[in-house]
């Protein structure tokens, strides 16, 4: 029950939280550790190779320049001495992408809801089976998980085949190579993020609000709109958040089961430090922006989350 | 009681929970404007009632009408009754005010009037200075009072309420008893208060049901059913009491011819249907005195200090354990424990229960 029982604090007094406080210190070096040489290290190194000077074969020259981004951003002619105009190519492959990402972040929150709140409401015992069930296919790699997806679709496969035995279609479908293809590959690969966090909202759901909702005349509509929905939504947030966020940097969907209509930032990106063709600091360029605006979103919904508990 | 008129009419009320059956036919009359408690243990079925007359629970068979009209098939949202929750349920998105106001909302008054009206509600439960806070920021008593105002606004000719005092801590809950008492007379809304707390029950209710196993023992007062037990469950549940196996050797009208353990025989006040043969007879603790001579013999165990009053633990020469209770007062001569002493049972008040 929300804000009833004081929940058991961090500082919640007695000799034994004084001990474990002064334990954290030590404890979370490792953390450190491994956010320093692996988050933070990656990205500044990111950073400087987007301002550093394209090496013809793979690399970069140590100077320092704004060529990589004014490429993403500016179209100065095949010579580069034509006045700069608006480049539109990567711009409208983010913005393929974000949509891409929004739409399979929308898929995956219309059939997760529903799906953790199935799981929420069993008996405790079976939850744990459902949810197990649900991580299953993560023991798999996920490349060799989007491989057997095209292979599922592609048109002499298993899908088309049984389609086509039971006489529902003549030709096989063109679904391999299609928006419709990577969103399926999206949609599979995210699924488990969007229901995990759902999921563990709907369980500390409060059922007597529900009751509460219903007891004042409100409908079943009117519960889920107004009580259900606004008391889980950092569980949905949360879920869209993990969904959106790799869908949008994603490039073993697109790559493999895209084609080049669907081509996404994760494989603009991918290509750059692939052999002889790439371009290092273009690379790191288109990643940075893909950063900024994966920040910039992130931020936009904090400064929204404040200000809703400030109220 | 100022009409007699019924609010909540229960027929034959049947809940099943697959093979366990919750409620056995239960059949209640329930007047308008009355303070009706449902008491019992846990597991007795009261909630399960109580959740049926919201519309929680479905009846597997049976009538619940509301002045009249046969609500049991209905949906929680279509019955003009409301719920005051154990654990209050208060919505913690919301604000004090914007609670209070849900139930308004919903049936579809305006935002001004709402806000009005909620506001009253909040000053007949002094929260006035809280109607922004939200829920979470509320001690346990508030948030108890929100709720009351909450289930109070939507003007329900009902009011369910569901151990709403049990989660407050002691000195608050004799507090809340008062207030409810009172609030429940000013708006002369009929209320429906299910607790497991005999001392809640007897301070407040117009009328008790005692419920055990899915079944209503008894209904009636707090003095009918303390005084006037119709049987071992509601004796021994209500009160203390000391339950002797006697001998009853002949019944003549209301009155029955009972030998006691040890030999005396009593005269005392039966219930109908009590046949000659071995029966219960309830002695409560307080109606029993020490004196020179009388009907039951006795040793001294122990004597427990109450401050206003004294528990005097003895058994009786025959063996059964039997307790008494005196006013605690300087003027007693105490006996230490070991001594025979002699009980004296007040008259009228060894009352013989029908099973």
């Amino acid at each position: 029950m929300a804000g009833m029982a004081p929940e058991p604090g961090v500082d919640g007094g007695g000799k034994a939280g004084l001990g474990y406080r002064r334990l954290i210190g030590p404890l979370l070096v490792p953390t450190w550790v491994m956010i320093g040489i692996f988050l933070v290290l990656p990205v500044l190194l990111m950073a400087v190779y987007s301002f550093l000077t394209k090496e013809f074969r793979g690399g970069v020259v140590w100077d320092f320049t704004l060529a990589a981004y004014d490429q993403f951003f500016l179209n100065r002619g095949l010579f580069g001495d034509e006045p700069p105009v608006i480049e539109w190519t990567y711009i409208t492959i983010f913005w393929r992408s974000i949509w891409q990402a929004a739409v399979a972040t929308l898929i995956c929150l219309a059939v997760g809801f529903p799906t953790a709140w199935f799981i929420a409401t069993r008996p405790p015992k079976s939850r744990a089976i459902w949810l197990f069930l649900i991580t299953v296919p993560y023991w798999v790699n996920l490349l060799i998980r989007t491989v057997s997806l095209k292979f599922l679709i592609r048109d002499n496969g298993p899908l088309n085949e049984s389609l086509m035995a039971i006489g529902l279609i003549s030709d096989p479908l063109p679904l391999v190579n299609t928006n419709l293809a990577v969103q399926l590959g999206l949609f599979y690969s995210y699924l488990p993020f969007m229901v995990l966090p759902i999921y563990a909202a709907v369980e500390r759901y409060n059922f007597a609000l529900s009751e509460a909702a219903a007891d004042l005349y409100a409908s079943r509509w009117v519960t889920l709109r107004e009580i259900v929905l606004p008391v889980v939504k950092p569980g949905i947030i949360a879920g869209c958040i993990l969904v959106f966020v790799p869908s949008l940097g994603a490039f073993l969907a697109p790559d493999l089961l895209g084609g080049a209509k669907t081509f996404m930032i994760g494989s603009l990106i991918d290509e750059q430090f692939r052999g002889s063709q790439g371009n290092w600091p273009f690379g790191a360029a288109a990643a940075m922006i893909l950063m900024t605006l994966v920040l910039i979103v992130l931020m936009i919904y904090a400064r929204a989350q404040t200000k809703a508990e400030a109220r | 009681m100022r009409r007699m008129s019924t609010a909540i009419e229960i027929r034959s009320a049947v809940k099943r929970y697959g093979t366990t059956t919750a409620l056995h036919s239960i059949s209640l009359e329930i007047a308008d404007n009355e303070f009706f408690t449902l008491l019992g243990p846990s597991g007795c079925g009261k909630t399960t009632l109580l959740r049926c007359i919201a519309g929680f629970e479905d009846l597997n068979d049976g009538e619940i009408r509301l002045f009249g009209r046969d609500i049991a098939r209905l949906d929680p949202n279509h019955r003009p009754v409301n719920t005051v929750f154990q654990q209050y349920a208060l919505f913690p998105h919301m604000t004090v005010l914007e609670n209070v106001a849900f139930g308004l909302k919903m049936k579809g008054m305006g935002l001004a009037d709402r806000t009005a009206r909620a506001g009253k509600m909040l000053e007949m439960v002094h929260l006035s200075a809280f109607a922004d806070r939200m829920p979470a920021q509320l001690s346990g008593g508030q948030q108890q009072r929100v709720a009351l105002a909450r289930a109070l606004a939507p003007e329900p000719k009902v009011l369910l309420l569901d151990e709403p005092l049990s989660a407050l801590d002691l000195k608050l809950r004799q507090a809340m008893r008062v207030e409810l008492k009172m609030l429940q007379e000013q708006t002369g809304i009929t209320f429906v208060f299910v607790t497991h707390d005999q001392e809640e029950a007897l301070t407040m209710s117009d009328r008790i049901a005692v419920m055990s196993q899915g079944r209503v023992q008894q209904v009636g007062t707090a003095r009918d059913i303390y005084e006037v037990p119709v049987n071992r469950f509601v004796a021994d549940f209500i009160g203390e009491t000391n339950l002797l196996e006697v001998t009853v050797d002949a019944v003549s009208g209301a009155a029955a011819k009972v030998t006691l353990p040890g030999g005396q025989k009593i005269t005392c006040p039966v219930a109908q249907g009590v046949m000659p043969g071995k029966h219960h007879l309830s002695i409560r603790p307080e109606r029993i005195s020490l004196a020179a001579k009388g009907e039951l013999d006795a040793v001294v165990d122990r004597i427990v200090y109450l401050g206003t009053d004294l528990q005097i633990l003895t058994h009786l020469t025959t063996g059964e354990p039997f307790h008494i209770r005196i006013q605690n007062s300087a003027r007693i001569v105490l006996p230490a424990p070991g001594d025979r002493v002699a009980l004296q049972i007040e008259v009228g008040a060894a009352r013989l229960l029908a099973d």
